[in-house]
């Protein structure tokens, strides 16, 4: 007997797939806006003078580079109450994509600000700029302009990667996808239109970010 | 009940991690060429071919990775294939290693300059020796390196097979940690030992990259 696809056993869950698609949302803005940040810190680090800060940078970033997202995960909700760190579910997904998302980030800055043209430095230096102006207006901004790109695909990663969340009960897109087919045993289904929000997260994500980008980067340009 | 001691987890956990390089090496080695295939075809120039590969890439690069693998392991049975979670690993893998490596490599090729293309094509070769002879060897020397970066990627995306129940070396450490009760020491260790697979192809693929920016000086 052929197997009979009933993609309406899902219509009933509609809302636990939409507060799925809601929370994803949650954690890829929270993730990449916190994970963007602590990656321009990073960056900076990297390229500031200070060796031992730089190399303590380094070692974080090649950490997280070198292992899998749903470990990073684990070890932050499983292993970090040993040490007393308890986090809700919500909390530890967060917190392991900023880390993650961090690392990433400083690396692919760091590779934009060492693009960064010395002389323009120089400039800014003999217009008696101090560091943290130079770092302000004359690196950071054109080398987020520069690697805008690569930043928006790791961060469309990132919100991919989240599906694994679902692991500690996260209650994300996968989990509620995970829940409805523990339900109705329609997993084919349920995992298919899961895939098909995913693909139209993700575009609308890159969306967003070339949108956001070209507003950050070409519209004061000028000014 | 019996007591774990450190070497008894990090016995286990090497025991498992077998598998994990194991399901790299063949999701990477089948990725690849499948990979290769899809490169051909896509640059023997047919455009509905072309949109075809397009759309297969975008869709690998724009679902998640677990998601893949969950309609491979449900999809298969419902078409009379029982899949145990092994085959489904290696299948969802090798999809997903052949969509980025096939778009990996065919930036290496388009970087190869047109005149290579007619001057081949003025010497009278047909598309599959100037694929041979003229642009593969270039490309290739190219693609080395983001292919052996994009290694880390599969060895990491191994993890994720855990989920559908294939016991490799996150799931073997979700294991030990319901018996022992220490997840701060197993999910350190498993994390370590991903840290060693990956970390020297990582520097291995630096390494490589350096070499070739002096070659192209």
């Amino acid at each position: 007997m052929a197997y009979k696809f009933d993609f309406g056993a899902i219509v009933p869950h509609w809302e636990l797939l939409l507060d799925g698609v809601v929370l994803t949302t949650e954690l890829t803005v929270i993730g990449a806006v916190v994970g963007v940040s602590l990656g321009t810190l990073g960056a900076w680090a990297r390229a500031s003078r200070a060796p031992v800060i730089s190399q303590i940078v380094g070692i974080y970033v090649e950490l997280i580079r070198n292992t899998p997202f749903l470990v990073q995960l684990f070890f932050i909700f499983f292993g970090l109450p040993a040490l007393g760190v308890k986090l809700s579910e919500f909390q530890a997904a967060v917190l392991a994509m900023i880390v993650n998302l961090g690392a990433y980030s400083t690396e692919i800055i760091r590779a934009g600000i060492l693009a960064i043209p010395k002389g323009q430095i120089e400039a800014a230096q003999s217009l008696a700029m101090n560091r943290v102006q130079i770092f302000r207006y004359v690196i950071i901004r054109p080398a987020l302009k520069k690697i805008w790109p690569a930043l928006s695909s790791q961060i469309v990663i990132v919100m991919l990667g989240s599906s694994v969340c679902s692991q500690i009960a996260a209650e994300e897109l996968t989990f509620a996808a995970n829940y409805i087919q523990a339900v109705n045993f329609r997993a084919f289904e349920v995992y298919f239109v899961a895939t098909a929000l995913y693909l139209a997260m993700s575009v609308l994500l890159r969306w967003v970010l070339k949108i956001f980008g070209n507003f950050l980067f070409e519209r004061r340009s000028h000014v | 009940m019996s007591e774990f001691t450190l070497w008894d987890i990090v016995y286990n956990l090497l025991l498992a991690a077998r598998w994990t390089v194991l399901l790299s090496l063949t999701a990477f080695v089948l990725g690849g060429i499948v990979g290769l295939l899809l490169l051909m075809v896509r640059t023997a120039g047919n455009p509905w071919v072309m949109r075809l590969v397009r759309g297969y890439v975008e869709l690998f690069q724009g679902t998640p990775l677990l998601m893949q693998l969950f309609i491979v392991f449900f999809g298969l049975p419902l078409i009379g294939i029982d899949v145990s979670p092994w085959i489904a690993a290696m299948l969802g893998l090798t999809l997903f290693t052949s969509a980025f490596l096939t778009e990996i490599w065919r930036g290496c090729v388009e970087s190869i300059g047109l005149g290579q293309w007619e001057a081949s094509a003025s010497l009278g070769m047909n598309f599959r020796q100037q694929m041979r002879y003229i642009i593969l060897p270039q490309a290739l020397r190219i693609a080395v390196p983001p292919t052996v970066g994009f290694s880390v990627q599969v060895v990491k995306g191994t993890a994720v097979a855990s989920i559908i129940g294939f016991v490799e070396l996150t799931k073997a450490g979700t294991m030990i940690t319901n018996a022992t009760y220490a997840p701060f020491t197993v999910y350190g260790c498993v994390a370590v030992m991903y840290f060693l697979i990956c970390f020297p192809l990582s520097l291995y693929a630096r390494h490589l990259e350096g070499k070739l920016r002096h070659v192209a000086r």
